[in-house]
């Protein structure tokens, strides 16, 4: 049994902290004390074990083993890798395609509480693909767009449609590759055909096709998603939030919603609105409705509405030890089965809402969005019933705030206003030096490392160097938490060129741009410098990297693998699910091997596992510098730049009238 | 931004679009919404609001529509905590004040109060109105009306005009509102006046000291308050429409064809209140950076602007001995901050210039003097320096004139000029320095041959008496490279040196810089790249030359090498280097590729149809006659000489170095004879096919004192240490006889090679 951590190796969080030692107090396990107790199973941890047929399960540990059926180590890391790919795809696609319906029944009228409310969004997306916007009404434009992007996933021939907004030579290479999906499904399907027994053994060639179900997701279904959140929620623009356990309120109904769908958590947001459903909760003795969000659900409703964080993965089960949840609402994704255990030592309800998921215990109430602003009061009533049941309360002090909301499409407007919006001064910055490369720095929480620790130290460590970082998911609320998302207290932990930028357009330095399946805003972000112009003509050329220090689930593994795909260089932290056991078995990295240098080779990016974090940030500097001299832009200097701002100024309006006119304007006018 | 002048900036929109909704509001009444709105002598309605929101106000109801737009682009002034950002929200506020502030000028032309009244002003030049009897007296000018739109908009839109400098508020004194407005004319850049601080215009500063001010005099005084700046953003937005082929609505498109294309910049004199923030924020948005001379935040960071958004210039403390040094280094700042491209069109010497003088060649008895040649040192230099350290225009001659140098005589002069420019590179170095050449040679009566440490200029008599002096040689360095480099140059200060101390220094500095550059190439050998480079700088003197110049085989001028070139096609991709791919390899040891086979045979028009890279005796490359030295076989030695530019004495080819530079110039292939640049001799690659260096019998002795290192570095890679000191010179040696003597005396490997032909 693996030794039990200090409170402290658990989590750099604060909050975090003393939420668990309140489990420990009341004996009740966490996903970190499970962690201690559960040692990972070598074999396949390494990916060398293959459960694909009922020959099986096979361990491939010694020189030379192969599967009963003869299946290499090769072949079975393969498989594996491309099994979870094609889950952590399905996931998000799925996710993808629920939006797409979503986005039908609005057009059609069909539901209760929806409108289309960013018009602009939608005639722009709509452009992508010629579907005629001129004299239609939003609704009309809708129904074209639901349809053709709900037959992105059933499509079996051609391309699917997103995929032409990437940069033109990066299509033409994909071609080339064959790697750009048919259609959603067909891909997922084809990848779990190709890794049952006895089908693709050759893993190069299994590669390919992870990487094609990869795009499936990044190109596609992800795509998708956040395209209709956009247009039925609002794309987002900077707000204010806040994050971490002491968002919960002592005095009012807490509603924690978990999970990943904005659909849901946005009604409930307009039903917490609610005149009467206040009224309720105050007859119920509360002073109001506290609703705040874990994980992406969290992302989905902060991003847009500024409803704060109550934390990120890990601090699902510390948020219940609050003993101030009166219902955890989770709709699909990284929702722990463990709630159900947790919560009845308390009075927190677990409520599961997606037809998809139900968890043995939990009370069920299934979501339909005929029927959505409905089902979310009911929900809040359910809630507010419980607020009676509630006994000791411990919710921590610590809360921060922070200000999310960084859209591609605000990106492009903060640099340049309504009138000169574009990606130029941003890729000015990167050109002259100011800001060195950027980080896209996102995924999980992972019991299995410190919480927090990684994302954070990679990320301060980073904004000293001047790259500018970009997040989303869990990794986002990490920053949010030690205040990393707020200007005027960012901008202090960072290199001069960098705060020098930040300063001119008043952003942190760390730009929250959204929940996971949001990722591929990064990659328009990165499809929008490249045709700026001045970095490159194809997105594995500009000095950019993509970080998942602490990656826990499949969704994480597929997001790598588009990023890839893109040309992007992505580094992992901890340990990669296919790393073989190189020190006794020779050439069991050989899979490793190839998803770096190999893939490079084909994509321009690559995807390594670099557990340590120093390494990772010298990797990710190193990779940087590498494109910034491929690009022939002079070499990062520290101090070239920072010259500009108002320190000087602020300190010479301190000053006196005569001192302070005498110091601005010198010798009056004549 | 800043956090600073955002929230300025948002205040001051917030005020003004307020102020002009109240006023519209207030005419509505009194007018109507019927009244008739427009600029006077002007097309395109009320210029800014037409371009960028395609709004065609002709009646004053219709500023309801432009003010609610307006009011849609304000935002909230930045908190103090928890910023949000303000960017593109202040440059929104920006717009919003244009749109605010031609909405209050067109009702004051409602009312008769625009153009702005001020008694006793007398306009040299200016918009004339009917309503004023077309009089030029007690008004201020008002918008620029069509006419002067025409003739001036081309000319800032192709760029005859450099650019147009909105000054708003009041110098320090008089005299600095003056120097500032000179300076300005100097360089023909126009000049337009706006606003005041407490009460006190630029205009009135002016005026007070009688300059005349003016469409005359390229001044024009538009009104004394901050919101007549509408009127030269007005003018930007309506050349982008009369000469872009934009139309109206397009906003980005101008807005960017203004950043492109007008190099306007806002000059800020005094203290900047709210309203100018604002307004400076409209005028960032055409690209235009705002320089101020009081303390203001700076926005460096770039990318709205070409260049830096807002730069702070305090008066007082601009490094400069009195006031007017001071005026004069401001608007050299606000010329660098919007890349202000100053064309020299004329070259301002006292003999005619141009490229039809090139070819023309001083003769001795039209001689005035000579620098360099037999008798004294020439040298070129040309380096980079930062852009504040470079004085634009600055030409020094240290040390005394050639007026007391006899008829015929010499002495030796060091051209030294020092270029800044923001796209300015230290590989572009050598590139603008082998420039020199061709612009000195433009001087009607001037005669310059070589480069570097081995220039030769000659002044003819005619030149000297129409005055030519040695000032003139930095004039028509500055002149051109303006002209010819303005992509990457954008200041060039210029030293003559004929102080014999000062000289002897520069050279040395100069000979350092040459020898970097010769030994930056040392790692790339011909095998690593997949192009050479063709130069035909030389073709103007030897119009079939063409050099190939590899990464062992540098220009045979020696100022040439293959990274030089490749610069050269950076800066002027359709230039004298032309990056040549080597397409199939023919010959490895000869040296012959499909590619520089095809490009010999086009660039010397078919004269010659192969060239050998590594040989002097199958098809040897051509020579213009700009070499360094002469490479030659001496049948009889089984070996060849290498005769310096520097050596006039005998060789053992029975000819002097000029007698044999005719045999090797004129671009002819002839075997056995070879123009080359001294830093080929020590590459592995020197008539490799032939054997090499070791191949060389008798050298100019210069040769073996100046590159002695690099001699001796080549004797131990050919495995013969004491092989320099078999090789003879002209100090031992000067006849075949002689030669054959040394070198069995010495025991030379070329008598014991095979054969060379």
């Amino acid at each position: 049994m693996a030794k039990k951590r200090e409170i402290q190796e658990y989590t750099i969080d604060p909050a975090a902290q003393q939420m668990i030692i309140r489990a420990e107090e009341l004996g009740i396990g966490t996903a970190f004390s499970r962690a201690d107790n559960m040692v990972p199973c070598n074999i396949g941890a390494a990916g060398m074990c293959c459960k694909q047929c009922g020959m099986g399960p096979c361990r491939l540990t010694k020189n030379g083993d192969v599967g009963i059926c003869g299946a290499t180590l090769e072949t079975v890391q393969a498989r594996n890798l491309t099994r979870a790919i094609a889950a952590g795809a399905a996931a998000h696609s799925d996710h993808g395609r629920d939006m797409a319906f979503t986005l039908k029944a609005v057009a059609e009228n069909k539901t209760e509480g929806y409108r289309i409310k960013d018009v602009a969004k939608l005639r722009q997306v709509a452009g992508y693909y010629n579907i005629p916007v001129e004299k239609r009404t939003p609704e009309e434009i809708a129904n074209d767009l639901a349809d053709l992007y709900i037959a992105q996933f059933g499509q079996q021939r051609g391309e699917v449609i997103p995929a032409r907004r990437a940069p033109k030579k990066r299509q033409e290479k994909w071609r080339q590759l064959g790697v750009i999906p048919r259609g959603v499904d067909r891909e997922v399907v084809e990848a779990l055909h190709r890794t049952h027994i006895g089908d693709d053994q050759d893993y190069v060639h299994i590669l390919q096709h992870a990487i094609k179900t990869g795009m499936a997701d990044g190109w596609a279904g992800s795509m998708i998603a956040t395209d209709i959140s956009d247009i039925l929620f609002g794309t987002p623009a900077p707000v204010l939030g806040q994050a971490n356990l002491g968002v919960l309120k002592k005095d009012m109904v807490n509603v924690v919603v978990h999970g990943h769908e904005p659909t849901l958590s946005e009604m409930i947001v307009a039903a917490s609105q609610d005149p009467e459903i206040i009224a309720y909760a105050r007859a119920a003795g509360a002073q109001g409705i506290q609703l705040s969000g874990i994980c992406c659900t969290a992302n989905e409703i902060l991003m847009r509405q500024g409803i704060p964080a109550a934390g990120n993965f890990l601090h699902q089960e510390l948020s219940i030890m609050t003993g101030s949840v009166e219902a955890m609402v989770v709709d699909v994704q990284c929702i722990m089965q463990a709630l159900v255990d947790l919560a009845s030592h308390f009075h927190t309800k677990i409520i599961t809402t997606s037809p998809k998921v139900k968890i043995t215990g939990a009370l069920h109430m299934e979501f339909d969005e005929h029927h959505a602003l409905s089902i979310a009061k009911n929900i809040l009533r359910t809630a507010i019933d419980n607020y009676k049941n509630r006994g000791e309360v411990q919710i921590p002090d610590e809360k921060e705030d922070l200000i999310p909301g960084f859209s591609h499409e605000y990106i492009n407007y903060m640099l340049g206003g309504s009138y000169r919006a574009s990606f130029r001064p941003l890729n000015d910055a990167i050109m002259t030096g100011r800001i060195r490369g950027v980080a896209a720095i996102v995924g999980c929480n992972n019991p299995r490392s410190k919480q927090d620790y990684l994302h954070v130290k990679v990320v301060r460590e980073l904004l000293k160097q001047d790259v500018l970082v970009v997040q989303t998911g869990c990794g986002a609320i990490a920053s949010a938490k030690l205040g990393l998302l707020l200007g005027e207290a960012g901008i202090e932990q960072v290199g001069a060129g960098l705060r020098e930028v930040c300063e001119t357009v008043g952003i942190p330095p760390v730009l929250h741009m959204g929940s996971c399946v949001d990722n591929t805003r990064i990659l328009t972000v990165l499809t929008q410098m490249v045709e700026e112009g001045g970095l490159g003509d194809d997105i594995d050329q500009v000095p950019a990297v993509g970080l998942a220090p602490e990656w826990m689930s499949e969704k994480a593994l597929a997001i790598a693998t588009y990023c890839v795909a893109s040309g992007a260089y992505v580094i992992f932290g901890g340990a990669s699910p296919i790393g073989g056991m190189p020190d006794r078995v020779d050439d069991s990295d050989k899979v490793l091997k190839y998803i770096s240098a190999g893939w490079e080779k084909d994509y321009g990016g690559k995807l390594e596992f670099i557990a340590d974090p120093d390494k990772m940030i010298e990797a990710s500097l190193a990779h940087i510098d590498k494109k910034r001299a491929a690009l022939g832009l002079p070499a990062w200097d520290p101090n070239k730049f920072g010259r500009s701002g108002d320190a000087h100024m602020n300190e010479l309006e301190a000053l006196p009238l005569e001192a302070r006119r005498a110091a601005i304007y010198g010798l009056a006018a004549d | 931004m800043s956090r600073y002048i955002a929230t300025r900036a948002i205040r001051g929109a917030n005020a003004i679009v307020t102020e002009a909704e109240f006023m519209l509001n207030k005419a509505l009444a009194e007018k109507g919404a019927d009244a008739p709105i427009s600029f006077p002598n002007t097309a395109y309605y009320l210029p800014t609001i037409f371009a960028m929101t395609g709004i065609a106000v002709e009646k004053l109801g219709q500023l309801k529509d432009v003010i609610k737009h307006a009011r849609e682009l304000l935002h909230p002034i930045p908190s103090n905590r928890h910023w949000t950002p303000y960017l593109g929200e202040t440059l929104d506020g920006g717009m919003a004040t244009l749109f605010a502030a031609e909405t209050i000028e067109a009702i004051r032309f409602l009312y008769d109060l625009q153009p702005e009244p001020k008694p006793g002003f007398q306009l040299a030049g200016g918009t004339a109105y009917p309503q004023l009897g077309e009089s030029m007296e007690g008004h201020l000018n008002g918008p620029i009306d069509d006419i002067r739109l025409r003739s001036w908009g081309i000319s800032l839109v192709d760029g005859r005009m450099p650019g147009f400098a909105a000054i708003v508020g009041c110098a320090k004194n008089n005299a600095v509102a003056v120097k500032i407005v000179r300076e300005l004319q100097k360089r023909n850049i126009l000049t337009f006046l706006c606003g005041n601080v407490n009460g006190r215009s630029i205009i009135d500063q002016l005026q007070e000291e009688g300059v005349e001010l003016g469409y005359d005099t390229y001044t024009v005084p538009f009104g004394t308050d901050t919101l007549s700046a509408i009127y030269p953003l007005g003018f930007a937005a309506r050349s982008a429409l009369t000469f872009g082929g934009l139309k109206a609505g397009m906003a980005q498109d101008i807005l960017l064809y203004n950043k492109e294309r007008v190099f306007a910049f806002v000059l800020a004199l005094g203290e900047v209140d709210d309203l100018k923030y604002a307004a400076a924020a409209g005028a960032i948005n055409y690209g235009f950076p705002v320089i101020a001379d009081t303390v203001i935040p700076e926005i460096l960071p770039t990318g709205v602007t070409t260049y830096e958004h807002v730069v702070s210039m305090p008066f007082d403390k601009i490094d400069g001995a009195d006031d007017m040094e001071k005026a004069e280094r401001l608007i050299q700042k606000c010329i660098e901050v919007r890349g202000v491209k100053i064309k020299m069109t004329e070259v301002p010497i006292p003999v005619p210039y141009g490229s039809a003088f090139e070819g023309e060649v001083v003769r001795k008895a039209d001689l005035r003097v000579e620098f360099g040649g037999k008798h004294s040192r020439c040298f070129e230099y040309l380096y980079t320096a930062p852009l504040e350290e470079v004085v634009d225009g600055k030409v020094e001659v240290v040390g005394p004139d050639f007026s007391a140098i006899a008829a015929q005589g010499n002495m030796s002069v060091g051209v030294v000029a020092k270029v800044a420019g923001r796209s300015m590179q230290s590989d572009f170095e050598p590139v603008l320095e082998r420039q020199i050449h061709y612009f000195v040679n433009g001087a009607s009566g001037i005669q310059h041959v070589g480069q570097r440490d081995i220039a030769w200029i000659r002044i003819s008599n005619a030149a000297a008496e129409k005055g030519f002096s040695l000032q003139d040689l930095g004039k028509i360095l500055h002149a051109r490279f303006h002209a010819d480099f303005g992509a990457i140059v954008d200041k060039v200060q210029v030293t003559i040196y004929t102080d014999p101390a000062e000289l002897e220094k520069w050279l040395g500095k100069a000979r350092e810089a040459y020898d970097f550059r010769n030994k930056r190439l040392a790692d790339l050998t011909d095998d690593k790249v997949e192009e050479f480079y063709s130069c035909t700088l030389c073709q103007s003197f030897a119009p079939n030359h063409v050099c190939v110049v590899s990464p062992q085989r540098l220009g045979l001028c020696g100022a040439y090498n293959w990274l030089d070139c490749k610069a050269s096609f950076n800066i002027n991709p359709t230039g004298p280097n032309q990056p040549i791919k080597l397409g199939k390899m023919l010959d490895d040891r000869r040296g012959y590729w499909s590619g520089t086979n095809e490009y010999a045979a086009m660039g010397s028009h078919g004269v010659v149809n192969e060239v050998s890279m590594y040989s002097i005796m199958e098809n040897p490359m051509t020579a213009c006659g700009c070499f360094e030295c002469i490479v030659m076989l001496i049948p009889e030695a089984n070996g060849v000489m290498v005769v310096s530019r520097e050596d006039t004495s005998m060789t053992p080819a029975g000819m002097t170095f000029s007698t044999l530079a005719g045999i090797a110039g004129g671009g002819l292939q002839t075997p056995g004879v070879m123009g080359v640049g001294k830093f080929y001799l020590i590459s592995p690659k020197f008539i490799s096919s032939d054997g090499g260096f070791k191949r060389i019998v008798w050298m100019s002795s210069v040769l073996k004192q100046t590159m002695a290192d690099e001699l001796k570095a080549v004797a131990e890679r050919e495995g013969d240490p004491d092989l320099i000191d078999r090789i003879a010179d002209e100090r031992e040696v000067s006849t075949v006889d002689e030669l054959m003597a040394w070198l069995e005396a010495h025991g030379h490997p070329a008598m014991i090679m095979e054969p060379m032909f």
